[in-house]
């Protein structure tokens, strides 16, 4: 090292000076954003639940089942899915349909969301389009692993997230969790 | 007899003032250090707490802290020493409230006849009073690493030891010129000593003789030292949150809080100490008892409680403007070694500390005392 490093002095008054820099410019910007500018940020942080990166539309979130007209799900109940799963997450017991056209219709269809891998493949193998992975949903928590399992009905329920990724329906209560809050 | 209470009220009122002073500052810290880093690192910084849906930039994170701290487990190992355990936090934290008495937030206040210093406890020794003080803190942190029966916590105890003795070795010497040019001992004759012009003969009255100015050598190195006193990173080996294992490693719950509440109230100190000495403490440039008197030829007369008001902002302001430094070479710089920072104790801060005494000694003997 040379003499004048090894003194530290230059050193650490030149890093100090670049942290206080850092610090002024952000205390400014955070003033002019409190005095009404709304393009000043003082930060690069995301103040994560209220505000949310775009997701990518080819995102792999929480499956939702595709309903036909009459809110009937399009799943023909091939078991294409449940065959090609990884993870072997999903169960399907399949009924007669009462419509002589359509074969079969799923009377149960499970997703253990806690198995699954999110490797999209259910999505591909599907003949019919009737699973998706497109809700835009991440956070899906439970306190039990019986409630990470999710059933026909809820699946159902779910919609395709918006042009921006943010997710139009709400996250699915898990069956071990009660609403809290607002 | 009213008199004697009334010497008694003004006397806890000055106490009161300085625990008050110090306390708010030193819990306001953990807020001004979450803040600080964030707005540092371009974050934002803990912002949740609230109560009733106010947040109040995170304001309440320090009460949320208290809280956890007091709630919890307050754990004690099977084969500690009971009392010395016990004991330790205490310790650290009522020597790091104590140093602060003996230094001034402003001068004199008159009332009626009597004649008020403003400062906790009137001491002719006042600078050796708070160095007593400041090395007494380190007991604590030893103690809690002895009685902990944990190997790694009496590691952590020694090297504060090791740590505190190099650091007080080096605040101890720096000072040393600061007293020489002031000719006393007394913090509050040093702080009123600067504000005399500096060299009269070249500059005229226009700038005060603050010690930053006549000893900027000392200025560096005490607040080098005063740094390792408070063992913050970049001299926080005795802790080391993050990878070695410090001395309060048994430590939980509140006794906890205490000994990160000690580090907080020994940088309040050391930022009033380095005010006291170094920033002119309660000094106003050209502010004197009667009012201002500019160096161009302008006066302004201002009343004497506004002059007492204006002399303990001054000195407020400083001691945060300190504190800010402080905290930025703690964000800033990172940990030296154990042996990188012995070697800048003994070999860069002491021998750097006598050169300093000597240039003095030989400045004031040239152009003559207070010159």
């Amino acid at each position: 090292m040379k003499l004048l490093q090894r003194f530290y002095l230059r050193e650490v008054l030149s890093g100090l000076g670049l942290t206080a820099a850092h610090f002024f410019r952000n205390m400014r910007l955070h003033a002019a954003r409190a005095l009404g500018r709304k393009d000043a940020h003082g930060a690069v942080t995301i103040q994560y639940p209220e505000e949310r990166r775009p997701y990518s539309p080819r995102l792999r979130s929480l499956h939702r089942l595709v309903r036909r007209e009459d809110g009937s799900p399009r799943c023909v109940a091939c078991m294409m899915c449940e065959t090609v799963c990884p993870a072997r997450c999903i169960y399907i017991v399949a009924d007669e349909h009462p419509n002589p056209e359509i074969e079969k219709i799923p009377a149960r269809f499970d997703i253990d969301l806690g198995k699954c891998v999110f490797c999209g493949f259910c999505v591909e193998a599907c003949p019919e389009d009737a699973i998706r992975m497109d809700t835009g949903i991440l956070e899906f928590s439970s306190y039990s692993r019986g409630g990470m399992i999710y059933t026909k009905e809820a699946l159902l329920s779910l919609e395709p997230a918006g042009a921006d990724g943010v997710p139009t329906s709400p996250v699915p209560i898990p069956a071990d969790r009660r609403v809290v809050g607002p | 007899m009213t008199a004697t209470l009334t010497d008694f009220g003004i006397a806890f009122a000055r106490v009161a003032f300085v625990m008050m002073f110090i306390l708010n500052l030193g819990g306001l810290l953990t807020w001004v250090e979450r803040k600080q880093s964030a707005i540092m690192q371009d974050r934002i910084g803990a912002n949740r707490a609230s109560i009733l849906g106010f947040r109040i930039m995170g304001l309440f994170h320090p009460l949320a802290d208290a809280i956890k701290m007091l709630t919890k487990e307050d754990f004690l190992p099977a084969r500690a020493d009971r009392f010395l355990f016990k004991l330790a936090p205490f310790v650290s934290v009522f020597f790091g409230l104590v140093a602060f008495a003996s230094i001034p937030f402003g001068d004199t206040l008159r009332i009626g006849d009597r004649v008020i210093p403003l400062q906790a406890v009137t001491l002719n020794v006042g600078v050796l009073y708070v160095f007593a003080m400041l090395s007494l803190g380190v007991y604590g942190v030893m103690m809690a690493g002895w009685s902990s029966s944990n190997n790694f916590a009496l590691l952590g105890g020694q090297r504060a030891a090791a740590l505190m003795i190099s650091a007080e070795i080096a605040i101890g010497a720096s000072i040393m010129g600061v007293i020489m040019v002031y000719g006393s001992l007394d913090l509050m004759e040093i702080v009123r000593a600067q504000g005399a012009p500096l060299l009269p003969r070249l500059f005229g009255d226009w700038i005060p003789a603050w010690g930053l100015l006549t000893q900027p050598l000392a200025f560096v190195l005490f607040v080098t030292a005063g740094i390792a006193a408070t063992k913050r990173i970049p001299f926080d080996m005795p802790e080391g949150e993050s990878e070695i294992i410090g001395y309060f490693v048994e430590y939980s719950g509140m006794k906890f809080g205490m000994f990160a509440m000690a580090d907080f109230l020994e940088t309040v100190v050391i930022a009033g100490l380095t005010t006291s000495l170094f920033l002119g403490g309660w000094q106003v440039p050209y502010l004197h008892p009667d009012g201002f008197v500019f160096p161009w030829g302008a006066t302004l007369h201002v009343p004497h409680g506004l002059v007492a008001l204006l002399q303990v902002g001054a000195f407020s302001l400083k001691v945060v403007v300190m504190i800010f430094i402080m905290m930025l070479v703690r964000w800033t710089l990172p940990r030296f070694r154990y042996d990188q920072a012995m070697r800048l104790g003994w070999l860069g801060l002491f021998p750097l500390s006598i050169l300093n005494i000597v240039l003095t000694g030989l400045v004031l003997l040239l152009v003559g005392p207070r010159a």
